[in-house]
Formats: C-alpha cells, structure tokens, sequence
C-alpha cells in the first residue's frame, strides 16, 4: 500500500472532498442495498416469524409428560434452518449440486477448450457451447421441460423418453423420480447452462500459454495426455482455482432452475428455494433469515479467496 | 497421402466436439421448432416429427370399423354420407360420434358389432374430418406463427387467436382490433415492462459505477484501499440476502410493484461487481495519461469525461451488456418486487409453466424471451468474452 502512495502524482491529491463527490452516489446506494440488508438479515435471524419477538419465544411449550421439546433460544431459527428435515435435504441437494455442477462445468469447459483449440471452426463452437450462457434460467427451463418431458402411454413428444421408448424401456418421468434422477436432471441443465463461461475463460488462459513449451515437449517425444497433465494444466492451476470458487458461489446460490422446473417437489429443493418458500411461502422471516445467514457463511470462505487474489494481483501491478 | 493420413487422425476430434455442439444445441433446436408447429401438432408429436411426414390418422380403424358398410370413401350409403362436410361438421368432439355409434340402426341392428376403443374413436373421428374436407391439410399446416401471436395477446382459448377473431367467435376473450397487445397477460406487454426495467438498470449502475471507479483508480483518498476490498467481498452477498429487508422497507414507503424500486436495487446489487470491472480497467491506463492531462490544468471533473469515460469504452459496453442480461433473464427480483401486477417475461413465463395451459404457449413465449438476448449476445460476442475475463465474480 505504501508503495502505491508513494507513486501518485502529488495533483491527485488537491482536493479533500472531491473524492466523494465521485463516490457518494454508489456508496449511498450500496449501503442501502447490500450493506444494510446484509446486517439486517442477521438481526431478523434472531426474531420471530413477523420480527416483533425473540426467536426464543418461538420455542415449544413442554407439554407434561413429554420429554421437553429441542429448543436452542434466541438461536431457535438455526436449529429449524439446520436441522429441519426440509432443509437437510436442501444441504444435501445443495451438496450434491456442488459436487456435480462445479465439476460438471469445470471439466467440460476445459475439456471444450482444449479440442476446439486444434480447429479451425473454434469461434462457431464456442458459440454454440456459450449461447445458452444468454438465456434466461426460466427460459433453460422451457426448453428442458421439453427436452423431459413424460407422458405414462402413447407417443412421447419428449426427446428423451421418445429415445428411451424407441429402444424399448418404459418412459421415465425424469423429473419426478427422486431422489436422484430428478436432481440430477435439473443439474444438467444447469451444466448446459455453465459450461460455457468455464470454457471461456479457461480457452482465453489455455492460449496464454507459450506454444515453444508445448511445441519443446511435444519434440521430447511427450504424449499429447503427458502434455495435457503436467504442462497446460499446472500452468492454468491459478484459473482452474477462480473457475473452481466463481462456480461454487454461484452453485451455492442456485435458484431459478429448481423453482421452475423442480415443481416444487421436497426432494429438489435447494438452500436458496428454501428461504423463498419461508418468506413468500410460510411469511416466516426469521427461518428464512437465518437460511440465508447460512448461506452467507458458506460464500465467506470464498470471499476471503477473492480478496487474497485480489491482493496478489494488486501487488504485481 | 500423407494429407489423407492426417484428417483421418483428426477425424475423432472433430467427431467429438461436433458430437457436443449438437448436444449443446439440439435442446434449443427442439423449442424453437415446436413453437412454430400447430398447437395439436405441439400436444401430440415430439418436434422431430415436424421434418416426417403425418401419418393418416384413423384410416386403419376407420377401414376396420366403417369401411364395410359406408364404403371406401365415406359415400356409399347416401342418406348417411360421411364424406358430406355439414354431415361431419356437427361432430366436433369424438363422443358426439360415440353417442350415433351406440344407438341401434333403425332395423334394431346394433350399429357396430363392437365399440371402437376412445382413442380409435377420436382417430376415426380426425379421419373423418380430413375425409370430409371439414379440416384440410390447408386449415393445419405443418408450420405456422399463430403460437407466437397467441403467446403475444396472452391468448389461451381452444383455436387459436387469428381462427377466432376471424371466426368472430365471442369466445376470443381479447378484442381483435390490436388492444390485445396490451393486455397483461401477452407477451407483448410483458415485453415492454422488461426493457422498462432493464434499459434503466443497466444504465444506473454504470453510471455510478463508473464515477466511483474513476475515484478508486486516480484519486487519492484516507481508506481507499481497504473500501475496494471490502467491495470484493460484497460481490458474493447472495442476492437472497437482501431480499427481506428491502422487502419490507419498499411495503413501508409503497416501492413495491413500482419500476423505481426494481431500477435501484438492481443498481444497488449490480455496483459492487459494476465498479470492480471498471475500476480494474480504468487503473490500467497508462498513468502518464492522467498526469499529463493533471498538468494542463485539466480538473478531475474533465480528466473523467474527456479521457477516462471514452477510454473505457470497451469496458463499459462489456459491463452494459452483463448487466442488461442480468437484468433481463432475472426472474426472482421481478416475482418479489413486480409479481404479477406488473409482470415481466420472465415471470409470465414461470406463471405459464405453473399454469399448465398448453405446451404451444410456453414454446412460444420461451422464445420471444430470448430473441432480445440472443441478438444481444451474438452481436456483441466479443465484449461479452471480455468482460467475463475481466472479472469472473459475479453475484
């Protein structure tokens, strides 16, 4: 820090308040619309259903005779949000999407990237992998909805279950088999959906590689896999790693698929459906607070990635 | 040869990515051309069937259960001839034709030894009008757009918007005279309440953005350092975070279901992200640029929008079109905020799917959404790409 103030040029500092003039309109607004809310919520986590109570009050009376009911005080709303048979399946399902979308979209993009690398026709590929970066979740949604769709007897107008009933099985109403093909169904349209912003940017980090490096290991007799293994992808480890924490979050914070296609069966739930349903749903703002609390708790780590790369990359400048 | 060699080692590459770019593809494909068939032909066959040609419907069944006694053609007991148009007309439904099979001709004969099954019924019934002439090829083509004008007037009664205002059919629950594109329930409305609430917040946040980022790259100030970095952290904010509390305060002050509300939070969750790109790039400027244009007494006010502003340019646009995106494919500030009263494409969607009202309605509306974001994205491919590498973290 101290070098970049000993670099500026002594004009930018004349003028005491002109600094805010510039940053005032965002900084007002990002107060009152991250900021606040942010803090807020936290506070709403620990009241009652419409705010005007503890949460602790929310807790079962014992009734005689019964063993006392669970109650975890002003911590009432966390005990629901971790503990509610609901919201385990949401951290399941939220895991599950975690696991397979993260690598899903990780593995492909890079995939994608390395062999459209070697054609000539790479940019109408990759637009074709990316255009549904463009599309709305609802309107992903339509399509795949399409795509699944089930009907018990007759003609399927659904491309899967036309494919799976021209090869003689039974239609499968994919998205309401639980517990796996239903999820699994909705990750895959979320890995249609990602691919191709991984693929970009770990396509733009693949070309920033020095071609002598791989053209020298490729003359040393190197296998096209060795060269892959222990040559492009060590050197783009670093953007794997912001591919690998974007897509996380992103995972994390899924939302508009499961509402629209999960047809708001239990078992597709996710983290981020689950507060809806508790504040627009069940108007119970104090668990829906605390489910999002919670999933500001599992974005924090890498928050704290984003800033230390951050800081790195500030110091190369 | 050698050349011959070569293309035949490549040929699994190019086997593989073309492989995956048609799986990439076919799903959309597959939307798009269901949402230009018929709405029976949406309902009944999968899109593909769109390239195959119909097979007559009911001529088997109706050959098993008719032909012996009204002929090949319909005409051969005159009094009852099922090739007269105005003879068919008056069966609309097949259990219209059900009820004359069940009664017992007028010698006591029971008029068909055994009764067809209902979905022979209805396909003898379908034959029956194409026999006739009642319903041609003509009347039902193999593609048409009246899924899309019906999706635009939010019409979803049994024919289809032009049928029934061409019919006059007091059923056509919206005027035919054009007002129907206002009606809340089109497409066509919902449309214009999208680029209402998108055009404003993408140009809000870049606009502060882009004062703000100017302050963060060439102006000194106590706290600047860790102020930026405490705005990287507020990109990950989960947007459900703040839904609550906004909520409640817009009930307070009546923000909900207005345009305003919506335009500021949207700027409010699109600036964290919004000043870091531009910031980002802004700082990369050569910084003899800045103190040069400092030295000929150019004042900050000038630096910004003679130099700064048009030297971001790229970054700006990259920015808008995120944004606009963003913005316009989001579904769940639009349902918490708008809901139904003001409805945009992406709720009227999700409130189609809900709905059930037929598949030929959502194939359409589903693709009016994209037009606008699919012309965006291919047109400005490339400052899209660039604002992806300039900073992948989004909220």
């Amino acid at each position: 820090m101290a070098k970049i103030k000993g670099q500026t040029p002594a004009i930018m500092k004349q003028a005491k308040y002109a600094p805010w003039l510039y940053l005032a309109p965002a900084l007002l607004i990002m107060l009152f619309f991250v900021v606040y809310p942010t803090l807020n919520t936290v506070y709403l986590s620990f009241k009652n259903a419409d705010s005007t109570q503890s949460a602790a009050t929310t807790c079962q009376q014992p009734q005689p005779g019964e063993p006392e009911p669970p109650c975890w005080g002003i911590f009432e709303n966390y005990r629901h949000a971790l503990t509610d048979e609901t919201m385990l399946l949401a951290f399941r399902n939220n895991l599950l999407w975690i696991i397979l979308m993260v690598t899903g979209t990780t593995g492909l993009g890079l995939l994608i990237a390395v062999l459209v690398d070697r054609v000539k026709y790479e940019p109408l590929a990759k637009a074709v992998i990316f255009m549904p970066m463009a599309i709305s979740f609802v309107g992903a949604g339509v399509i795949w909805e399409y795509v699944y769709h089930y009907q018990a007897q007759g003609d399927q107008i659904g491309l899967l279950n036309a494919i799976v009933t021209a090869l003689g099985f039974a239609p499968v109403p994919w998205l309401t088999t639980g517990p796996w093909i239903n999820n699994i169904a909705l990750i895959i349209v979320g890995v249609w959906m990602w691919t191709g912003f991984c693929m970009t940017i770990l396509s733009a980090a693949l070309k920033s590689v020095p071609a002598e490096l791989l053209e020298a290991a490729r003359v040393d007799g190197a296998s096209e896999w060795v060269v892959f293994w222990k040559i492009l992808v060590p050197i783009i480890s670093p953007t794997i790693a912001v591919v690998l924490t974007t897509m996380t979050v992103n995972v994390l914070k899924i939302f508009d698929i499961v509402y629209v296609m999960g047809k708001g069966q239990p078992d597709t739930q996710v983290i981020a459906t689950r507060m809806y349903i508790e504040q627009f749903n069940k108007f119970n703002s104090g668990v829906s607070s605390a489910i999002a609390v919670i999933l500001i708790l599992a974005v924090l780590p890498i928050g704290y990635i984003n800033i230390r790369r951050f800081r790195i990359q500030e110091a190369m400048r | 040869m050698n050349k011959l060699q070569s293309i035949l080692r490549r040929l699994p590459l190019h086997l593989v990515i073309i492989f995956l770019c048609i799986i990439w593809i076919t799903p959309t494909v597959g939307l798009l051309v269901a949402s230009v068939r018929p709405r029976q032909d949406v309902a009944e066959s999968g899109w593909w069937m769109a390239f195959v040609p119909r097979r007559a419907v009911g001529q088997e069944e109706y050959r098993q259960y008719c032909a012996s006694c009204h002929g090949k053609d319909g005409t051969a007991i005159a009094e009852a001839d099922l090739s007269a148009a105005a003879n068919i007309e008056q069966y609309r439904r097949s259990i219209a034709l059900t009820a004359v099979l069940r009664r017992p001709l007028r010698d006591g004969s029971p008029h068909v030894e055994e009764m067809p099954d209902p979905q022979q019924m209805a396909d003898i019934l379908t034959y029956l009008r194409q026999l006739s002439g009642v319903e041609t090829a003509a009347t039902r083509p193999r593609f048409t757009i009246s899924n899309y004008v019906d999706a635009m007037v939010g019409y979803a009664g049994r024919e289809s918007y032009i049928e029934s205002c061409v019919n006059g059919d007091p059923a056509a629950d919206n005027a035919c005279i054009g007002t129907g594109l206002t009606s809340e329930r089109g497409m066509a409305k919902a449309f214009v309440n999208s680029l209402w609430v998108a055009i404003p917040s993408t140009i809000l946040p870049i606009l502060f953005a882009s004062f703000a980022a100017y302050a963060f790259s060439w102006l000194e100030f106590r706290g600047r350092q860790l102020m930026f970095v405490i705005l990287v952290a507020l990109q990950i904010v989960p947007l459900q975070m703040t839904l609550i509390p906004i909520y409640r305060i817009y009930a307070k002050v009546g923000l909900t279901g207005t345009f305003l509300g919506v335009w500021l939070f949207h700027t409010g969750f699109g600036l964290p992200y919004a000043i870091y790109l531009t910031r980002n790039f802004l700082g990369s400027l050569p910084k003899d640029l800045f103190e040069s244009a400092y030295l000929d007494g150019a004042s900050h006010w000038t630096a910004f929008y003679k130099l700064a502003i048009p030297l971001s340019t790229p970054a700006l646009a990259s920015l808008a079109i995120f944004q606009f995106l963003w913005v316009w494919n989001d579904l769940l500030v639009a349902l918490v905020f708008l809901g139904g009263q003001t409805p945009v494409l992406t709720w009227q969607i999700s409130n189609l799917v809900g709905r059930f009202t037929g598949m030929h309605l959502l194939t359409a509306a589903a693709f009016i959404s994209m037009i606008l974001p699919m012309i965006v994205f291919f047109a400005m491919q490339r400052f899209f790409v660039r604002g992806l590498l300039a900073g992948s973290v989004k909220g």
